[in-house]
């Protein structure tokens, strides 16, 4: 099954995703900020990032600008969980290189659909 | 599928109190001359994060009133409005609404939402009072459609053309146009349409040589033959809109017929195999690295197809609705635990150890038997500390309260206070924590409103304008030690005095010692404000202080110098479950007083004792006069009645009373746990608990304060009987 790399600092969305995304029998690790995500990366190729934007020491859209620096995570889907009024925001991850975002709030079937239909 | 979201309420529960602690905190640390773009991140980052959790854990009431708080807390961040004190009240107060509304949400009721849309109108007519209403960005959708999506012509066929001309990096997003046309396909089967055509166009497609394996020179034209709304086509796109050209045509209004486009571009399998060409050619390693587009797409739309008929849906079991009781939980750092279980080891190979030495014992080993008990005893006491440290937490707990109701109380009394916090990693125990926050507020309100002098008084004085709070915490002994210290006019003597003659606490001419003055604050009934304000001063407070202390079996001393402040000290045991006790005898039974409250043990001579009436006597004790009580009496135990000439003494003190008891014989000194009297037998006078000695025998443990209650009701029992 694919796997998948969660980040988010928010321990109840972390484990909310998480426990979704396994429940559908995906490979899934955690990060609670990008600066973690990113060395766990390094060690390891997922097939799609799940992070969120606002979190501390490394924020969503520098964890995408890194990512698509590594040879690895050039093409590999990262999606961004944003809310409805950060418009700039998603434009930012845009530009930053994010294939896409889920708009919060959400629920665990918005979220599952949206991973089935990118990962296919 | 459905996920019991209920089950990430609690986590999210609690990380929402702490983001709220964040806010608080970083709200107060803000310097307004000086805005540091960091602490307003900080506050943004943990609105934004309960306004999201808010809204996916379906606590709608919260995220609808953090939405605006947040939009407000976004406006200052991006520059767009500068932060004033009026916004930090204002932030401070949500910090407090939404403290409330969680604490009604984790209790299971429905919060009550009239002081949330109270700020919230608040926020409202700020944001709307700004000139720069932000404008959603979610309204403003890229202006590519010239087709009015209303209008449906029956005449034609029922779909959809689409251009599709993605700019050259898209597939460095990671966006996959593949993805895009097998969620087509899915939505084309689901308008029971004829499925979809997706026609490539290579004319962009330059010569291999100079092909960068990367880019996307492909653009593509889609004929979705289904009856399907656009927003739901558009809804595909949604990600690579900003990024792309697309234009979208009905069908019916096609002036190509699809005919002619297959003929022109020709059909999908020849495309496939151009493509399947100029990959094989490509012998860089790196463009295997590039997805798969429009080679494969006959292909893979087939496969998705089979995929999506077999429809993923896996079962996730409903875990049981775990009720989001109060708080009982305690957080215990990894050190603690990991601590624990070394002592544990310890224990286990010390019980091993001795377990085998007493398999084949004889004397010749009495020895190493000994040792073993001690390293027994060792091991013990080592786990008992380790396990009494789990229910430690610093008292930065008790003391974070403090900066902000420090800075409302000075708003509210205009006075200028400066807070200092000491030793805030003091440890402490949790139950201890909870029940000393009360009296700690009330001498911090008490501090700042009566020890502290208004900024005119201390300019006056050559003080400086801010008046200075300082919370002091740390160890002493087996105790901790609280200070709640001023630097304000100190305690006013006089007119404490002249207050307690009015109230009646004493008599006129009574002639009393510093600390006997000071201690009428103590009193009942006592208030020195001459005006009852909203802090302080409602006269039922340093009493109620004095007994919550107490009743921790700790005490509360006050010290203070004219001019210079005042100092209150709470002095409490670092824990509720053990005692330091003295084991004393009096007839066949063994009781024990806590060591603390022992001030002294003594010899009874003739020359101290003096009979007061009939059964009373006290006894001077250098300039005082210290009642003598009996235990013997008070508890009725059997025995000969010894005289007390002689007698073993010992001197308790409790309630700022000093008290003498007599018994037969002092024994050892140990900790000992306490159990409760009143869950396992039911509450008996002048005794705190019970515990169970080394040799099995139940010994109580005598509660001072309420002895020396009980000897004063004896006292004037005894002389109404005289009498």
């Amino acid at each position: 099954m694919a796997t998948i790399l969660a980040v988010d600092d928010s321990a109840s969305m972390r484990q909310m995703v998480t426990f979704t995304l396994k429940g559908a029998g995906y490979d899934v690790q955690e990060a609670s900020d990008g600066s973690e995500a990113l060395s766990i990366a390094k060690t390891r190729k997922f097939d799609l990032v799940l992070t969120d934007v606002n979190m501390p020491v490394m924020d969503g859209i520098e964890l995408v600008t890194e990512l698509r620096k590594l040879g690895d995570y050039k093409f590999v889907p990262v999606l961004m969980l944003t809310t409805e009024s950060a418009g700039d925001k998603k434009m930012a991850g845009k530009q930053a290189g994010a294939t896409g975002w889920i708009v919060k709030p959400f629920n665990p079937e918005q979220l599952l659909n949206t991973i089935k239909k990118v990962l296919g | 599928m459905s996920i019991d979201l209920s089950q990430f309420h609690q986590v999210f529960f609690e990380e929402s109190f702490e983001g709220l602690d964040i806010m608080e905190s970083s709200l107060l640390a803000l310097d307004l001359t000086e805005v540091d773009a960091e602490i307003i991140n900080t506050i943004f980052r943990a609105a934004h994060s309960i306004k999201g959790g808010a809204g996916t854990f379906g606590f709608m009431q919260v995220s609808g009133f953090t939405h605006v708080v947040e939009t407000l807390l976004d406006e200052i961040r991006a520059g767009d409005r500068n932060i004033e004190q009026d916004h930090v009240d204002l932030f401070l107060q949500c910090v407090d609404c939404l403290r409330g509304l969680m604490s009604d949400l984790q209790a299971g009721s429905e919060p009550d939402m009239t002081q949330a849309d109270d700020l919230k109108a608040k926020f409202e007519a700020i944001l709307a009072g700004g000139e720069d209403v932000a404008e959603s960005a979610t309204g403003t959708q890229a202006g590519n459609q010239d087709i009015s999506d209303g209008s449906t012509d029956d005449a034609g066929e029922k779909g959809w053309k689409i251009e599709f001309i993605p700019c050259d990096d898209v597939l460095c997003t990671g966006n996959e146009p593949y993805r895009m046309f097998r969620e087509l396909q899915e939505l084309a089967e689901d308008g029971e349409g004829n499925g979809l055509e997706v026609i490539p166009h290579l004319e962009r497609l330059p010569e291999f040589s100079s092909m960068h394996p990367e880019m996307c020179y492909i653009s593509w034209t889609i004929i979705v033959r289904a009856d399907i709304e656009l927003s739901e086509i558009e809804e595909i796109f949604e990600w690579v809109v900003d990024d792309c050209d697309i234009r979208y045509q009905r069908l019916s209004e096609c002036d190509l017929s699809t005919l002619e486009i297959h003929q022109a571009v020709g059909s999908l399998a020849e495309v496939a195999d151009i493509a399947a060409v100029d990959n094989a050619d490509t012998a860089k390693e790196e463009i295997n690295t590039v997805p798969p587009i429009a080679p494969v797409i006959s292909e893979k739309i087939e496969k998705a197809l089979e995929e999506s008929a077999v429809k993923i849906a896996p079962k996730v079991e409903k875990k049981a609705v775990t009720k989001a009781a109060e708080n009982t939980s305690i957080r215990v750092s990894i050190d603690k635990i990991d601590g624990l279980i070394n002592m544990v080891g310890e224990l286990v190979i010390t019980q091993s150890m001795l377990g085998q030495l007493g398999q084949e014992f004889d004397v010749s080993r009495l020895q190493s038997l000994q040792e073993g008990l001690s390293q027994l005893e060792q091991n013990t006491r080592e786990l008992q500390e380790s396990v009494m440290k789990i229910r430690m937490l610093p008292i930065s707990f008790a003391f974070s309260r403090f900066p902000r109701l420090v800075r409302d109380l000075s708003k509210q009394l205009d006075k200028e206070v400066e807070l200092v916090m000491i030793g805030e990693n003091t440890e402490l125990d949790k139950t201890v924590m909870e029940k000393i926050g009360d009296p700690l507020v009330h001498l911090v309100r008490n501090s700042l409103d009566h020890g502290l002098e208004s900024v005119q008084e201390r300019t006056d004085n050559g003080k400086s304008r801010a008046g200075t709070i300082t919370l002091n915490a740390y160890h002493h002994g087996g105790n901790i030690v609280i200070e709640v210290k001023d630097d304000g006019a100190g305690l006013n003597k006089e007119r404490i005095r002249n207050k307690a003659i009015e109230k009646g606490i004493i008599g006129e001419d009574e002639h009393l010692t510093d600390s006997q003055v000071y201690d009428l604050i103590f009193q009942a009934g006592f208030s020195t404000a001459d005006v009852v304000s909203d802090v302080s001063g409602r006269g039922v407070g340093m009493d109620v202080v004095r007994r919550n202390i107490a009743e921790l079996n700790g005490s509360i001393d006050v010290s203070s110098t004219d001019g210079e402040g005042s100092t209150f000290s709470i002095r409490l045991p670092l824990t509720l479950a053990i005692l330091d006790g003295q084991l004393v005898k009096v007839g066949e039974e063994v009781y024990i007083f806590p060591l603390v409250s022992i001030v002294e043990s003594i010899q009874l001579e003739k020359s101290m004792l003096n009979n007061i009436t009939g059964n009373q006597f006290v006894m001077q004790l250098r300039n005082e006069y210290v009642p003598i009580v009996s235990l013997q009496d008070i508890f009725n135990i059997e025995g000969e009645k010894k005289d007390l000439e002689g007698a073993m003494l010992v001197v308790v003190e409790g309630d700022n009373e000093k008290v003498g008891i007599v018994v037969d014989e002092l024994l050892g000194q140990q900790q000992v746990v306490i159990k409760s009297l009143e869950q396992n037998y039911e509450k008996v006078d002048s005794i705190s608990g019970a515990t169970i000695l080394g040799d099995g025998t139940v010994a109580l443990i005598v509660d001072i304060s309420g002895l020396n209650n009980k000897s004063s009701e004896k006292k004037s029992e005894d002389q109404i009987q005289a009498a």
